[in-house]
């Protein structure tokens, strides 16, 4: 199985799923039964709703560890198990079963769904105390959960595009969770007309699977996949690609994640850092048999996270809002593990691996963001900030390990996962490699001064806000996730997570670099130490200003308009786009409804006419009656005569 | 015995009331029209009875007038009703079912 | 036959009377000469069963009940000659000619060459023969026939009732009643003035003259001053009545020249 590696992908081949293996569906099950109850079970569950909401997604956790176990006891070639449930639908010769796949790949997002998922739920049941409608709100939650866990156990191209479609729309849910605003409501209808767009490149992908293979099954599409054309294999590629930017809000699909913020903290921390947005490398990563086969593809795939791995990070340095600090750093993020799964073979395991220490670090940051906007009375902007470190101590010291991960401080997690990435890109491009590096260098540059705003400084705080320590159910996740967020990096002790994820993504020789790897980790940090110093050059030595200055360079304007993303799209897809509703509901009122209506009123007029007909005199009515008996003999006299 | 001049008086007398239900507005008057129009009919049945030598035609007539009956007693009871409430006997007084 | 002959135009001529009587009295009158007439065409015809029903039912029962409601609406109230309907008289005429014309053509399309006559089906006579028919072949519709009268009864009974919506005054009531209205309005206590008093006429429609020799109102039935039909006392009657009073001047009012 791992033999052909280099020519195409490893096939997919499951063994049927038996002893422990045959629970696999319950991962699924639970957390979708858990959102039924909530969703339709209506008030009789509000008392007790939030901790059935964490109860279904920690069993499911529970089954996940046994599973993983179970799995890693099995011999190395024997680690891909298929569950058939039923048969979804058929026509003619094309099946589409309801079959799950769990392989090293989904054993890993299955432990991160459920794992990162059950301590955001924990964390939830805290931050949401105060919302009339929590319960809603863990049903919601609980049926993300059930997608996603969907989305990488299919082992059925539809399949996942069944799960793809329910995270988008537990996503808009949950984006629009406080629809009395204004703004969250445009920002999940934002968010998921920008997924559709990519949802759009997952059907046509999926149809073209099937046009050209007769089956979405991974197992029946890695097989066949080395027979198809080169040019039809760079389609389903790019069209793939597509879906994997909507998703992940890559370039030029990015727009819509920095509004997503307006969702609650705990979700923007559960879908929009640590799982949904990583769908996409989720979904090119189980492609690898496809992508191995259209090299043109992956060029695309990596020059798009290229350029967005810096947009995010360019985007983060100039945002003021804590949670948008965030969101462009996860696109940057994304866009590293994108580029990594876009430099073949060699990058999967890497952009895995950045996946779940990704996963770990920025659902931290995230929920420290949470916490601190707990004590803040919901202010998210970094500038009212300044000097917390003493007031939320544990929120802090957790906030702390998330960055050092991040930045690649040297033992943290990051630092193995984003080391990685750069090497292997080194050995593959230069300027690839050069930008992952650049990339690095402003994230230190904006996470630092983030650090600076929130926690160090002056305090800038409003009246009546008083900074205070958030309850147990809080930082009890922050822990844990702060601890994962250091250790994370034992994943790769003795390059296990790559030899792990081999039985999917194949297996890659050792590459060459012209440098010795230590060299390079060097040059990351000294590049990240100049980020660093920069943000504490910026923001450390001098006096925050209360409101952002305007009179600042056109970078930092145009990094501040999220580099003009949305101004783009405005101009040359919404106005036109309304220009172009305005003309249609014109034409609607004069030609559509003109003829309608004048149908209508030409009946109506008619009708005002004979209606004088009915005049109520009784006599007339009797005449009327009296003319059509006459009609009727005569009528009779002309057939008989 | 001639049967067309029976039939012929029949027809005649049932356009005459015919024509009276519409041009007079008195209800009693039209009433009486109606009955001269069942009794045209009447006639008929009678004269059409004695051409077809059975007594089916005459019981016919016969089931006529009691009908007759019943429709002059409740709509002789209407016409006292509506006279009641409105004083007028005349049917297009009573018109308001209209556009 | 010849009844035939004398009947038929006297029927045509009294219903075309009926389209143009004004009075409402009169149509049923002249209907009545119609049915009448159409019963002894019934008796030609081989009916003497029919015959009588027609005369009982009919110009006896239904009939009588038009003129009972006719004398209850009001035997005055005529129709006035004015249509209200535009059109409706001709259209109405040319329509009725024009049917009468077509059922009359196809009438006389038709030949009735057999005319099977009733002598075999009279052989036991008229109404022993139609009571057989009746009480065998159609006695379900006979039966439904009873239904119907019932229901006619009921629906002129239920149309004809009105509810009283204040109690009924007795006697006493009554006489409380008026004293209360003379005590509140000063309204005569006493009845009525009768007619007549004072009058030349003794009849309903003439009112009493008060002592001036004006006439009083409440003397004649309110009904006869709403339809006008009140007969004045006319100014020289008045006259004559005062001449033939002895001079209240000379003589004292009720008094005698001989003092008898």
């Amino acid at each position: 199985m791992t033999l052909h590696a280099l020519a195409a992908g490893p096939v997919v081949d499951p063994t049927s799923a038996s002893g422990v293996f045959s629970l696999l569906w319950l991962v699924i099950a639970l957390p979708a039964a858990g959102a039924l109850v909530l969703l339709l079970g209506g008030k009789r569950t509000d008392r007790w709703g939030h901790w059935l909401g964490v109860g279904t997604v920690a069993v499911s956790f529970v089954i996940s560890l046994v599973l993983f176990f179970s799995l890693l006891g099995r011999d190395e070639s024997d680690r891909s198990i298929g569950q058939h449930l039923w048969t979804w639908f058929s026509a003619g010769d094309y099946k589409v079963g309801l079959d799950l796949l769990y392989d090293p790949l989904s054993a890993l997002f299955l432990m991160l769904i459920t794992g990162v998922g059950g301590l955001i739920h924990v964390y939830s049941v805290g931050y949401m105390e105060h919302d009339p409608r929590r319960r809603r709100f863990f049903g919601y939650l609980n049926l993300f959960v059930a997608a996603m866990l969907t989305l990488v156990l299919g082992g059925d191209y539809v399949v996942v595009f069944l799960g793809w479609e329910g995270v988008g729309l537990a996503s808009y849910l949950l984006i629009g969770f406080w629809q009395y605003k204004d703004s969250a409501a445009f920002a999940a209808k934002k968010a998921f007309v920008v997924n559709r767009v990519g949802d759009i490149g997952m059907a046509l992908g999926v149809g073209l699977l099937f046009a050209t293979f007769g089956t979405t099954s991974f197992a029946g599409v890695s097989k066949l996949a080395p027979q198809a054309s080169g040019a039809t294999l760079t389609a389903i590629g790019f069209l793939l690609l597509l879906a994997a930017c909507g998703k992940s809000a890559q370039f030029p699909l990015h727009t819509w994640l920095l509004d997503a913020m307006e969702g609650p903290t705990p979700v923007s921390a559960l879908i929009h850092a640590a799982t949904m947005v990583t769908a996409g490398v989720y979904l090119i990563t189980r492609s690898n048999f496809i992508f191995e086969l259209a090299p043109h593809a992956r060029t695309g795939v990596a020059v798009i996270g290229c350029i967005t791995l810096l947009l995010g990070a360019i985007i983060g340095c100039a945002k003021d809002d804590i949670k948008k600090t965030l969101a462009g750093s996860t696109m940057s993020q994304i866009g590293y593990m994108i580029l990594a799964s876009g430099l073949g073979v060699a990058g999967y395991a890497f952009a895995i691996f950045h996946l779940l220490t990704h996963g770990f670090f920025k659902a931290n940051m995230f929920l420290g963001a949470g916490s601190v906007m707990h004590g803040m009375e919901d202010d998210v902007d970094m500038r009212h900030y300044g000097a917390l470190r003493k007031a939320m101590p544990v929120t802090f010291l957790t906030f702390a390990m998330g960055y050092l991960a991040i930045i690649g401080f040297p033992g943290f997690s990051g630092f193995w996962s984003k080391d990685k990435i750069i090497e292997t890109a080194f050995e593959n491009n230069t300027i690839v490699g050069l930008c992952a590096l650049i990339g690095a260098g402003i994230t230190g540059f904006y996470m630092t001064r983030l650090m600076l705003m929130t926690w160090f400084t002056d305090k800038r705080w409003r009246e009546n806000v008083h900074p205070h320590e958030s309850p147990a159910v809080m930082t009890g996740p922050l822990v844990v996730l702060a601890a994962l967020s250091v250790l994370g990096g034992l994943l790769l002790l003795g390059d296990w997570i790559v030899d792990w994820l081999s039985p999917v993504v194949g297996e890659h020789p050792e590459g060459h670099l012209a440098i010795p790897g230590i060299v390079l980790s060097l040059i990351v940090l000294v590049v990240v130490a100049v980020g660093i110093a920069t943000a504490w050059f910026f923001v450390g030595r001098n006096e925050v200003p209360d409101v952002a200055p305007q009179r600042v360079s056109p970078v930092t304007r145009a990094a501040r308009a999220e580099l003009y993303g949305d101004a783009f799209y405005d101009a040359v897809l919404v106005r036109p786009g309304e220009r172009g509703a305005g003309h249609m509901v014109t034409f609607d009122h004069s030609v559509v409804d003109g003829a309608a209506e004048g149908l209508g009123r030409s009946f109506n007029g008619l009708s005002g006419g004979l209606r004088l007909l009915q005049n109520g005199y009784v006599r007339s009515y009797a005449l009327s009656l009296l003319g059509g008996a006459a009609l009727v003999v005569a009528a009779l006299l002309v057939v008989n005569i | 015995m001639p049967v067309t001049p029976f039939i012929v008086l029949s027809a005649l007398l049932f356009s005459i009331g015919a024509v009276g239900v519409l041009v007079r507005r008195n209800a009693i008057v039209i009433f009486m029209c109606v009955e001269l129009m069942l009794n045209a009919s009447n006639l008929a049945l009678v004269t059409f009875a004695r051409v077809n030598g059975n007594l089916d035609g005459q019981i016919a007539a016969f089931f006529v007038m009691v009908v007759a009956a019943a429709e002059v007693v409740v709509g002789l009871a209407i016409i006292m009703t509506i006279f009641r409430t409105r004083r007028s006997a005349s049917v297009d007084d009573a018109s308001l079912l209209k556009y | 036959m010849v009844a035939f002959w004398i009947l038929a135009p006297v029927m045509v001529i009294c219903a075309l009377g009926i389209l143009f009587t004004r009075k409402a009295v009169h149509c049923a009158l002249l209907l009545a000469i119609v049915m009448v007439s159409l019963a002894v065409l019934y008796a030609v015809q081989d009916a003497p069963f029919l015959f009588a029903v027609q005369i009982i039912v009919y110009t006896g029962a239904i009939l009588m009940l038009f003129l009972f409601v006719l004398m209850l609406v009001g035997v005055d109230a005529s129709d006035s000659l004015v249509e209200t309907i535009r059109g409706q008289r001709v259209i109405a005429s040319l329509v009725g000619l024009a049917f009468a014309l077509l059922l009359v053509l196809g009438v006389a399309q038709v030949g009735f060459s057999s005319v099977a006559g009733l002598d075999s089906a009279n052989a036991e006579g008229n109404v022993p023969a139609i009571a057989k028919i009746l009480f065998t072949r159609y006695v379900f519709a006979f039966e439904v026939t009873s239904a119907l009268l019932i229901t006619a009864a009921l629906g002129a009974m239920v149309l004809a009732h009105r509810e009283r919506l204040t109690p009924k005054l007795g006697q006493a009531d009554a006489a409380a009643q008026r004293l209360r209205d003379f005590a509140d309005h000063g309204k005569h206590l006493g009845p009525l003035p009768p007619p007549g008093t004072f009058a030349r006429h003794n009849a309903v429609d003439t009112p009493a003259l008060r002592p001036d020799g004006t006439p009083e109102p409440t003397s004649v039935p309110a009904v006869l001053t709403a339809r006008g039909t009140v007969r004045t006392a006319p100014a020289y009657e008045v006259q004559r009545s005062s001449e033939e009073l002895p001079d209240p001047a000379t003589e004292p009012v009720g008094g005698s020249k001989d003092g008898v």
